[in-house]
C-alpha cells in the first residue's frame, strides 16, 4: 500500500514559504498558457458566432474572404435565381448583395488609425441577419449617405457614435443608428447603402452574395451547381464555415505563440519545483531510509515524492486557472490577419482549456519532481539512515 | 529436563566488508550467533566495531558477504529486495536512537504507518493503534506531533510503532542514546516488561552498561569477533 497522500500534502504545508513561491511561479506560467488559449478561443467564438447555419455565402474562386473578392453584377444576377433561396413574408428572395470595403479610422483616445470594414448593405441584409438589432436611431434610408455603426465602433472609434458625421470615400457619411450584433464580429462593422458605398469608392463589383437557404439541407445542392456553373468562378460557403475559417489563421498564430511563450516560461517553473524538491529530499535522507525500513517499497517512496510535485502543479494549475478566469471580463480588439480590419471580442474559458491548463501544470510538476523522486528511491536503507 | 525455546535468530559464518573506493573494510568476519525466542539480548562493544551493522543485517536492511541468517525460519539473505521489504514490514519492529518519527505526522499516524502496509481495515487499524499506544502509556498523547513531545515520549510513539504490527523481532539501535538517566531508564524498563510480558524478542546494541543490565544477555563484539558474557 502507499504512502498516504495527506504525508505529502502536510510535508508541502510545513515548507509553505518555498512551496508558495513555487506555486506562484507555476501559476503565473499557467495564467499564460490559459489566457492565450482563451484568447484564441474568444476570436474563433465570436468569428463563429458570426455566421447563422443557414446562410450561404457566395465569393469569387479562391478569393478567402470578402475583402478579397469581386462578384461581377451579371454573376450576382445568376445567382439570385437560385430556387433554394428562401422567401420573405413580402414574397421577396432573402438575398443580399454587398460590398465590403476596409478604410482606417482613427480610434477614440489615442486617435491611431485602425481599419474597419465598412459593408454595404440591402434592408435583405438585415433579415438574413435576424441576430441583428437596430439598438439607437434607425436604419439608414436607401439612396442616401447614411450609415449606421456597431456598438464596438461606436464605442471605439472617433465619430462612430450617433449623431456623429464620418469622413470616407470623398463624403461625409452621417450615423443615424447603433446595431446591436451580440457577441459577432459584425459589431466591429459599419454598414451603409450598397450602391451609395460602390459609387463612392468607384467599385463595379459586389464583394459577396448572401443568401438564406429555404432549406439547410439543400445547401449541397446549390453549392455544387453555382461551384460547376461554366458561366461562374465562384466558392460558395455556408456562413458559419465561411467565418471560422477567417478565424483560423490568427487563432492558430495566437495558440502557437502562446505555446512557445509558455514552453520558455515553463522551464522556468520546472527548474523551481525541481530545486524545491530536490531539497525537500536531502531534508528527509532519514526519514526515507525510515520509511524504507518499515517495509515501505522503493515505488512507494517515488510516489510519495512524485505526489508532492504534482500536488504543487495541481494548486498552482488552479491558481493560475483561478486568475485566468477573470480575464473573461474583459474584452480586447485586435487586428484579424485574415481581414486586416479591427475586430473585438472577449477572453472565453472552455472545459477543454481547463483541462489542457491543469494537463500543462501537472505535466509541469512532475518533470520538476521526476527526477527528486528517483533520488529518494534510489537511495541504499542503511546509508540514508546513516544520515541523520 | 530444561525448556527448549525456538530459534528465532541463527547466524552461521556471516562476514561483512565495506567498500570505500577500492579499499575494502571488514567489518564482521565469520560471525556464528543463535538467539532463541522471548530473549533480550544486548550488543555491547566500541563505536565502530560493527554492532550496527550485525542489526542491519538481522533486520534485513543489509545484506551480508556471505553466510546465513535466519530469522524466524526464514532465510532472509535468499529474499529479493522486494520481498525483503514486504517481510520487514510483517516481522521486525525498528527502534532508533533518535526516535525518526515522522514529523508531519502525529503519534497516532506514526503507528499506523506500518499497518498501513498490511491489510487490516481502517476500524482494525485503529484498535492495533490504540492498543500498542496504551502499552507505552501514551493513549492521551495521539494527536500530538513528535515536535510537541518529550525525547522519552518520542520514544515510546517509536516503541508503539515497533511493536504494533507484532513483530517476530524487535531491533534497538542505541535506543537510549539520545536520553536523559530518567527517560532512558523507563523505556529500558518498558523494553524488559515487553519481553517479560508479551514475550517479544529484542535485540538491543548500546555501549551504556546500565541499559545492558536489563537484558537476559550480554554479547560483545569486537574487532569482529563475537564474546558471550
Ligand atoms: N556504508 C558504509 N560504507 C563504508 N563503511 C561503513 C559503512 N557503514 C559502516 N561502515 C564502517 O563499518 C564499521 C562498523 O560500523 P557500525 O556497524 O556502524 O559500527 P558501530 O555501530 O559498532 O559503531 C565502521 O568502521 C564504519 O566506518
Ligand atoms: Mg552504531
Amino acid at each position: 500500500m502507499a504512502i498516504p497522500l495527506y504525508y505529502s500534502f502536510r510535508n508541502l504545508w510545513t515548507r509553505r514559504l518555498t512551496t508558495g513561491l513555487t506555486i506562484a511561479g507555476m501559476a503565473l506560467v499557467v495564467f499564460v498558457f490559459a489566457a492565450i488559449l482563451m484568447l484564441a478561443e474568444g476570436l474563433q467564438k465570436t468569428l463563429v458566432e458570426t455566421g447563422s447555419y443557414d446562410n450561404t455565402v457566395i465569393i469569387r474562386k479562391a478569393s478567402k474572404s470578402e475583402v478579397q473578392s469581386g462578384v461581377e453584377r451579371g454573376h450576382a444576377s445568376i445567382i439570385e435565381v437560385q430556387p433554394e433561396t428562401a422567401l420573405g413574408p413580402d414574397s421577396r428572395r432573402l438575398i443580399a448583395k454587398e460590398i465590403v470595403v476596409l478604410i482606417n479610422l482613427p480610434k477614440r483616445g489615442t486617435d491611431k488609425p485602425s481599419h474597419v470594414v465598412i459593408r454595404g448593405i440591402s434592408e435583405i441584409s438585415m433579415k438574413i441577419r435576424p441576430q441583428i438589432k437596430i439598438a439607437e436611431g434607425r436604419f439608414p434610408k436607401p439612396g442616401s449617405s447614411e450609415i449606421m455603426a456597431g456598438q464596438s465602433v461606436a464605442k471605439r472609434f472617433k465619430g462612430g457614435g450617433l449623431g456623429e458625421i464620418l469622413r470616407f470615400g470623398m463624403r461625409d457619411w452621417t450615423v443615424v443608428g447603433i446595431f446591436d450584433a451580440g457577441n459577432t464580429g459584425f459589431s466591429s462593422e459599419i454598414w451603409g447603402d450598397a450602391d451609395q458605398l460602390m459609387q463612392a469608392f468607384r467599385r463595379p463589383v459586389y464583394s459577396s452574395v448572401i443568401l438564406k437557404l429555404r432549406d439547410s439541407s439543400e445547401f449541397e445542392n446549390l453549392k455544387q451547381r453555382l461551384e460547376s456553373d461554366p458561366r461562374l468562378t465562384v466558392d460558395v460557403l455556408r456562413e458559419t464555415k465561411y467565418y471560422e475559417e477567417q478565424s483560423e489563421m490568427m487563432a492558430k498564430f495566437l495558440r502557437i505563440l502562446g505555446l512557445s511563450l509558455t514552453i520558455i516560461f515553463s522551464l522556468g517553473a520546472v527548474i523551481g519545483a525541481m530545486i524545491t524538491m530536490y531539497a525537500a529530499v536531502s531534508n528527509r535522507i532519514s526519514e526515507i531510509g525510515t520509511l524504507r525500513s518499515l517495509g515501505f517499497q522503493r515505488r512507494s517512496i517515488l510516489m510519495a515524492f512524485l505526489a508532492e510535485s504534482l500536488l504543487i502543479g495541481f494548486i498552482g494549475g488552479c491558481v493560475g486557472l483561478f486568475f485566468a478566469s477573470f480575464l473573461q471580463l474583459f474584452t480586447v480588439s485586435t487586428m484579424n490577419f485574415q481581414t486586416f480590419s479591427e475586430l473585438a471580442f472577449s477572453f472565453s474559458l472552455t472545459v477543454e482549456i481547463i483541462l489542457q491548463a491543469m494537463g500543462f501544470s501537472l505535466i509541469m510538476g512532475f518533470v520538476g519532481g521526476v527526477l527528486p523522486a528517483f533520488r529518494a528511491a534510489r537511495m541504499n536503507i542503511v546509508e540514508a539512515l546513516r544520515a541523520s | 529436563m530444561e525448556n527448549v525455546k525456538p530459534l528465532i535468530v541463527e547466524i552461521k559464518n556471516l562476514s561483512k566488508s565495506y567498500r570505500r573506493g577500492s579499499q575494502i573494510i571488514p567489518v564482521l568476519e565469520d560471525i556464528n550467533i543463535e538467539i532463541p525466542e522471548g530473549e533480550f539480548l544486548a550488543l555491547m562493544g566500541p563505536s565502530g566495531s560493527g554492532k550496527s551493522t550485525l542489526l542491519n543485517l538481522i533486520a534485513g536492511i543489509d545484506k551480508a558477504d556471505s553466510g546465513l541468517v535466519k530469522v524466524g525460519g526464514i532465510d532472509i539473505a535468499a529474499l529479493s529486495e522486494a520481498e525483503l521489504a514486504g517481510w520487514r514490514a510483517g516481522n521486525v519492529g525498528f527502534i532508533f536512537q533518535f526516535y525518526n518519527l515522522i514529523p508531519v505526522l502525529t503519534a497516532f499516524e506514526n503507528v499506523e504507518l506500518p499497518l498501513l502496509l498490511t491489510g487490516l481495515s481502517k476500524k482494525e487499524r485503529h484498535e492495533h493503534v490504540e492498543m500498542a499506544l496504551r502499552v507505552v502509556n501514551l493513549s492521551d498523547r495521539m494527536e500530538h506531533y513528535p515536535a510537541q513531545l518529550s525525547g522519552g515520549q518520542q520514544q515510546r510513539v517509536a516503541i508503539a510503532r515497533a511493536i504494533v504490527t507484532d513483530p517476530t523481532i524487535l531491533v534497538a539501535d542505541e535506543p537510549t542514546g539520545d536520553l536523559d538517566r530518567v527517560s532512558a531508564k523507563e523505556i529500558l524498563e518498558l523494553m524488559e516488561r515487553l519481553v517479560r510480558e508479551l514475550g517479544k524478542t529484542i535485540i538491543m546494541v548500546t555501549h551504556d552498561a546500565r541499559a545492558a543490565e536489563k537484558a537476559h544477555i550480554i554479547v560483545h563484539l569486537e574487532k569482529g569477533v563475537l564474546s558471550f558474557e
